[in-house]
Parts: C-alpha cells; structure tokens; sequence
C-alpha cells in the first residue's frame, strides 16, 4: 500500500499545509442578521476539561494560593500572572488575550458550567454540545440547530457553518447542511470520478451523496494559498485551524459560523502553571485567538468567539502535581464585537464549605445563558427559540445580556 | 454464479473485507456455512502477533529510559561547560550504567530516528501486515475492538508511544478468547495504562512515601477503569467510589532505572505508596492488604452486571449496528453473565446471533477498517508503515492516539462528514492508481462484492472511463463503504 508516496504528495507534506479554502457556487452569499451587521460566530471547544483556576487564576481570593499549590499563578514573581483586575490574574501563555482585554475586545466568564454535574468527559462534552440538560439525549448540536432555526434570508444560504477538523464536533452537527474542511495534504480528486460517484450516491444512497456534495465544494483548492505559511512555534495545530477557518470566513460569500475542538486539556499530572503544559496549551488557544484577529481583517469588528470546556478540574493539587476531574471553570470571549475587558463573575469562593462536593470550583454561572446571550445578541435568535429547541430545559439558565456590543 | 450474502456479511461486517488474491474460490467455501467459517477463525494461536523486531514492554521502556538519561547527562555536560563558575556538577547523581553505556552527545548531530518512533513504526508494519494477511481478518477486529476498549494515546509521552504496539501484544491480544477479567488485570497492571492514565505516580496520602514526600492520589486511572473499563458511565457508581478505587490501586507501578528494589520497565506493587486502609467500593469493603486488595476489586468489577451490559451492548454496536437489536444485546449480556465473563463465548454468541446477520449493513467501515479493507481488495499489502500513518491521520483516525481514553467512536456519525467523505474518495483514487491487479473491474468487483453489489454499482464501475476510476468507484461504492 504504496498510498502517499508520489512526489507531489511528499513535495505538499513538505509545506505542511496545502490545502486550502475555497469558495465555489456552494459557499452561501452572507448572513444580515440583526441590525444590518454581518456577524461572525466561533465556537472552540477545549476537550480534557480545562483547569480554570491557572487559566485565569482568582489570585486575590485568600485561599487560593494554598489549594492550588505549586500550580498556583501569583501577582509578581516568577510566577506572575497578567494582571486582569484586583481579583483575577490571567495565565501569562494568553499575552494576545490580555492585549485583547486591555482595549475592550475580549472577556471571562468565571466559575462557570454546564447543567452537567458529574464528571466524565464524554458525558460532559455531550452535554456541553449537545445543549441538552442531560447526555445522551440527541445527535445534533446547539449550534447546529441555531442555524436551523435562523430564518431563511439570513440563512446565509445552503451552508453557512463549517466545521473544522476531520471529524465534525457534535455541537456543529445537525440537520443544518455545513461545510467541513481541515488542514489536508491530498491531491485533487479528478472531477469526472467525483461526479460518477455522485451520481451513482444519488441513486443508492442519498445520505452519502450529501456528505460528498458538501466535501466537494471545499475541494477546489487554491493551490499554494497556505505556501507562504511561517511555522509557528505554537502548538501548531490549533494555530493552523485557526488560519484556515479564519480565511474562509473572512470571504464575502463565506460562512460565517464555524465550530473546532482542541484536544489535549486533561492535565491530571505535572500540570504547570507559569510555565508547562498548560501553559503550552493556553500559548496554542492564544495564537488562535491572534490568527482570527489577523486573518478575519475587518470582520474582526463583527465577531464573537466562545472558547470553553466541558467542566474544571479540582481546586485542589492532587498526588501527581496535577488536578483532577472537577465542575467549574472559565469560558473565553474574544472578538471585536465583544463587550469585553471584564471577568463577569459572582465568585462563590474557595473555602471549602464553598467548594462544590467540598472539592471543586462552585458554578455560579450557567454556560448556557452564556450562549443565549451570544446567540441573542449576534443573530438576532429570541430566548423563546433559544429556550425551547436550541438549549431545551434551560428555563432556568437565565439569558445574560450585554456581551456583545449592539 | 450465485452466491448467498452471508458470505459477504461474514468478511465485511466481522472480519477486513474480501482479499483480491483468495480469489472468488474462497468466497464460495465461505458461503457453505458463514457462521461455522467464523467459529473456525477463532483460533488461540491465531490471536498472538510475533515477528522480528518486536520486544516486549520492559526492554522497550529501558530503551526509553537509557535514551532520556544520556540526554539528561548530556544537557548537563553542556550546562557545566557554558558555567564553569558553578563548581558543583551533578556528577555525582549520574548513574553508574549510563556512565559505562558510553554512548555520548554525538548521536545528536546525525539526527537518527527516535528510538520511540522507530519502534512504533515497526509495532505498525507488524499490525498491519497481520491484519492485511488474515484470511478474513475477524480475529484482528476482535482486537482492534478490544484495544480500542482500552484506549491508549501515543500523546501521552515517549514511554507510550514506544510501549503502545507491545501493550496491545501483551495485555489485549492473549485474552481476546479468554476470560474478561484476565484482559482487565492485565491492562490495569500493564505499565502503558499506568502511565497512560497516570497511575504510576499515584500515592496513597497516608502511606509512608505519602507522608514523607507529600504527594497524593490521582484518580484518573481508577475513574476510567469504572467509566470506559467496566461499569460505564451510568454503572451506578459515585465520587467516592472512584476515590476508593484509586486509594486501592495506590502502589501499581513500575520503576524506572536506579530503582534499588525492583525491576525497571516491569509492573510492580509498591507497598510504601500504598493506602493503607479498607476503603468501600460500591458497598463493599476491601479489607485485603496490598496488591490483593485491587485485584479483588477488579475481580469484582470484572463480572459486574453493569459491566456485562456496557460491554455487551458496546460489542454488539460495534459489529452490528448503531442501534443494535435489543434482543440480541440481551442474549450477550446472559452469556457473558453465565459464562463469567469468557469473551469467546460472547464471540460465539454473536456469531450464532441471526439478527447480527440480518440487521441491514448501514455502519460506515471506520477510516483504518476501510483502508485495511482497501488495500486487501487491490492486493497493495503494507510495504512500509510510514504511508499508512499517514493515511490513518489524515482520514481521523491515527493510529493509538485517540483524543482520549474513550478510544475512537465506531458510530456512522462520527465518519460520515463530508471532509472525511472528501479524503477517503481522494485515498481511493490514490490506491486505485497504484493497484497493479489484473482483470477489469467488474471481475474485480465478482471478487470484492459479488451478489452484494447493486445493479447500480455494477454499471457505474462497468461504465467507468478506465480501469483506475471504476476500482476508486468500487471502492466508495456504498456497499464497500457500508458494512
């Protein structure tokens, strides 16, 4: 099984990345959501459980130094964090996210969490995808099912969303058509096989023939478009994602609702704080923060990204200089249209009376609020819909206002 | 030439496909009795995989570990060199053996392969030569099943990138036949998954080495051995389950080098790590001391009536639907509960299963199921291992290194998207460029899909404009596709 080993195949490994991003009679005229504006909506999901308190560490609570132990970030010293408030220090990885906060473009959601209160990941990102109270309750995605809800004019199209990466996360999948793309490495298929095959799809089996309907029109590639590419010393990953998402929505008629998953988050042992493996993490999450930025251009203006995890970890260092599988935590919001330099939190505390299960952040905030209030806000969704078909039962996850700038 | 389905459905529902070189003969034998073809594949000697260059877990691991020291040793020659006014060098802490290895800074300026990858790369070559080989390739999805049940990540580090290939030799492949609860004692005390899931450096609060050096428990191991290993995740368990199960396998470890006590690479029970204690787990009490207090939790466990319906229902999913029939998964769980556990018979059960054959083939083959099945039916077997990671990677689904400890998804929704849908159709082409299999496609397609294949399918590969185009065409026919 030869595979890969033509020269033009190794020549485009070479490069790291050629694929690249294509508009084509599919990709959908824009969306003009409320008010005339042009929203762009990113979600990125961070997978493992992202450990809240050395992302953005309460550093003026008086018992978070002791909990978290050696992670724990400070105010100065070799272990500073950014310095967000009185209260809160960011983890010094994120200096794009800092810069961001600093002229208003960018907030924390803190002690924040699903309605998910249990603690396996798989569960818990079900859930925090899904939209579902629970898990296991459906195959589709809020997002997914916000773009079905949008009405047909803004609807932006057969496909306004895309989803980044090999396999789509489930907060993007859904009954609304997307559009998939990834940092690939293979050539063109020939159009006439593609269009034999779609013709034999058609007949046999429709679902196949609409998955490779949309995969197609993110085929035509613009060879040598990613050539130019610099090689980042970030996690190069989420940094490449970032890029190639960022370049299809920054076109005219290219979708403007994108979804990506970062792995990696389940930092049980020698986690780090100032410096490690988290930190490495939070440098990658940063670097794509600063490639939309950049690549979205002036769509910068009219975008909001939500970056979150399925729960936090333990407020406490466990016996491996790590944490282990918690309930709240951090949500990230960047984008110029975001209402931001501010960390929007009613902070429980970190006695242990206070903890949740004497062991956890206490979730103050419902992440799905959170959402509603984007959602709201950026297309123009109502909390009747948002509350019934998009995040059913989250009556009680009240809509919070105010988080994009209108 | 009629011949029946079920032979089709034994090759590509249970095992890795047709193989162009057994020819259309072999078909036809199958066909005779599907369900006596398969018990017959259920060979103990067919389970193992051995071959040159394969090594067991622990002189991998020493090669991990003599790689890490020499590089340590020599990131401090150089650092003593840049400071010569430090006086005081870590000489003294530098082991006797790497000292003797002589083995020195040099071997950086060739830049050779890691030894961790050089390894992976031959577990791969070996893996997939098996699996490329085996007549219909049942028994190696057995063990891509069961591997995959105890999913470990190459991420994770160099000891589990060079141990991943002798860990599914070692821990999965002997007990696919056999007991379950033999698999789970040995992946739970296999170095890999002690380090995978961080268990090497769990201890045990108040045991000596808890009290002395202050460090403390790490769950993750023991909550995964409960979510994915066993009980699953509605197994009925609580948080203080899972804490009490992590007390209990404080101490399963291995050592490193310059261990003075016990065997470097080897799984061992550290008694100064520890807990001691009688911890309760789902309402029992474990009041043996030491190692036997996890092995009978894990006996325990093993034989659970939670845990015969997650694995029967995840067995029955696996190899037959998204939605398996519920009668079927109910018979599982009654044979895996009467027999105690013995995977063979739940094997067997499913094979005698009628609705496992006739439950319509709507699951999409898996990237690795569909390239394996691939190169089988254009005869392209596995020349070197590098192109097949490739592949795996960019199709999804690289090999060992699942996004986490649940494996990879077996579900049609997961693979179905369009850019995974995009690649495979570029892979196909690729392949069927390079297949060098004589006859037309349609005689290829007699071999591959036989009775299978729709009249539809049929006249797209008979009308294809070459003999490349209707072999990617058979290829991504739905009912290749499908299984």
């Amino acid at each position: 099984m030869p595979l890969c080993e033509s020269p033009s195949l190794s020549r485009r490994k070479l490069l790291g990345l050629s694929g690249s991003l294509v508009a084509s009679a599919f990709i959908p005229k824009f969306a003009r959501a409320a008010n005339g504006r042009d929203p762009r909506f990113i979600t990125i999901i961070l997978r493992g459980a992202m450990d809240g308190l050395s992302a953005v560490a309460p550093i003026g609570d008086p018992d978070y130094a002791t909990l978290h132990g050696e992670l724990a970030l400070t105010k100065d010293g070799e272990a500073a964090g950014l310095r967000l408030d009185s209260f809160f220090s960011l983890n010094p990885a994120m200096t794009n996210f800092a810069r961001l906060y600093a002229k208003g473009e960018a907030a924390v959601i803190h002690a924040a969490a699903t309605g998910y209160r249990d603690r396996s990941h798989f569960d818990g990102q079900d859930v925090l995808e899904s939209g579902y109270a629970g898990p296991g309750r459906t195959d589709s995605g809020w997002l997914n099912r916000a773009i079905a809800a949008l009405p047909q004019g803004q609807r932006i199209g057969k496909q306004s969303s895309l989803a980044v990466g090999a396999i789509a996360p489930l907060v993007i999948r859904g009954p609304a058509e997307t559009l998939g793309w990834a940092p690939a490495n293979l050539p063109n298929t020939g159009d006439d096989l593609a269009r034999r095959l779609m013709d034999l799809y058609t007949h046999q089996d429709p679902k196949l023939a609409e998955l490779l309907a949309s995969g197609l029109t993110t085929q035509k590639m613009a060879t040598g478009a990613m050539a130019g590419m610099d090689n980042s010393d970030h996690p190069v990953d989420m940094v490449q994602q970032a890029r190639g998402a960022a370049r299809l929505m920054a076109a005219d008629d290219g979708p403007r609702i994108a979804a990506m998953a970062f792995d990696g988050w389940d930092t049980h042992e020698n986690e780090g704080g100032a410096k490690g493996r988290l930190f490495n993490l939070l440098t990658g999450l940063d670097g794509a923060l600063a490639e939309f930025e950049k690549t979205l251009g002036a769509a910068w203006n009219q975008t909001s990204i939500v970056v979150m995890t399925e729960f936090g970890r333990t407020a406490q260092v466990n016996g491996t200089i790590g944490t282990d599988h918690g309930t709240g935590t951090v949500a990230f919001l960047a984008g110029g249209a975001v209402a931001g330099g501010r960390v929007i939190a009613d902070w429980p505390g970190l006695k242990t009376a206070n903890l949740y299960q004497g062991r956890d952040l206490n979730p103050t905030t419902d992440l799905r609020g959170v959402l509603k209030g984007l959602l709201a806000d950026q297309f123009g969704l109502s909390d009747q819909q948002l509350s019934q078909n998009i995040f059913p039962d989250s009556g009680g996850a009240k809509l919070m206002k105010g988080l994009i700038k209108i | 030439m009629a011949v029946p389905r079920d032979a089709t459905t034994a090759l590509s529902r249970f095992g890795l496909g047709a193989r162009f070189d057994l020819g259309a003969a072999s078909r036809t034998a199958i066909a005779a009795d599907p369900k006596a073809y398969l018990k017959a594949n259920l060979k103990p000697e067919a389970v193992l995989l051995k071959g040159e260059g394969l090594d067991d877990t622990r002189n991998n691991l020493l090669a991990v570990f003599e790689q890490q020291q020499e590089k340590k040793m020599a990131r401090e020659a150089a650092a003593n060199q840049m400071q010569p006014s430090q006086p005081q060098t870590n000489d003294a802490m530098a082991s006797p053996t790497a000292m003797q290895d002589g083995k020195s800074i040099q071997m950086q300026d060739a830049k050779p392969m890691p030894v961790q990858r050089d390894v992976f790369l031959t577990e791969a070559q070996a893996r997939y030569q098996k699996a490329f080989a085996d007549e219909s390739g049942f028994i190696e999805r057995l063990v891509w099943f069961w591997s995959n049940h105890f999913a470990v990540s190459v991420a994770k580090g160099r000891p589990a990138m060079i141990t991943a290939g002798s860990f599914e030799r070692e821990a999965i492949r002997p007990y696919i036949l056999g007991k379950f609860a033999d698999m789970l004692h040995a992946v739970e005390q296999h170095p890999t998954m002690l380090f995978f899931l961080d268990n090497r450096d769990s201890i045990g609060p108040n045991s000596k080495a808890g009290q002395r050096r202050q460090k403390g428990l790490n769950e993750n191991l023991a909550r995964e051995i409960m979510e994915l290993h066993t009980l699953g995740v509605n197994g009925g368990y609580t948080q203080a389950d899972v804490t009490n199960l992590a007390r209990i396998i404080t101490g399963w470890t291995f050592p490193g080098l310059n261990s003075n006590k016990a065997e470097p690479g080897v799984f061992t029970f550290n008694p100064n790590t520890h807990e001691p204690g009688s911890p309760k787990v789902l309402g029992k009490i474990y009041a043996q001391q030491g190692l036997e207090q996890g092995e009978a939790a894990l006996r325990d466990l093993a034989t659970s009536p939670a845990t015969a319906k997650h694995l029967a229902f995840k067995f029955a999913k696996h190899f037959v639907s998204d939605q398996p029939p519920q009668p079927l998964v109910d018979r599982l769980v009654k044979v895996f509960m009467e027999s105690g556990g013995d995977l063979h018979a739940l094997t067997v059960a499913l094979i005698d299963d009628d609705t496992a054959w006739s439950t319509p083939p709507t699951k999409l083959r898996t990237p690795q199921e569909f390239l394996i099945a691939a190169s089988r039916a254009l005869n392209l077997p596995p020349e070197k291992p590098q192109p097949v990671m490739r592949a795996l990677n960019e199709l999804g689904q690289p090999l060992w290194k699942p996004s986490g400890p649940n494996g990879f998804s077996d579900e049609t929704a997961t693979w179905a998207s369009p850019e995974g849908l995009k690649v495979r159709l570029s892979y196909a082409a690729l392949m069927a460029k390079q297949s060098q299999v004589p006859g037309n496609p349609t005689d290829m397609t007699n071999i591959i899909l036989a009775d299978a294949a729709s009249q539809d399918t049929r006249q797209a590969i008979a009308r294809a404009e070459s003999k490349q185009q209707g072999l990617a065409l058979l290829l991504m026919s739905p009912e290749f596709q499908r299984r």
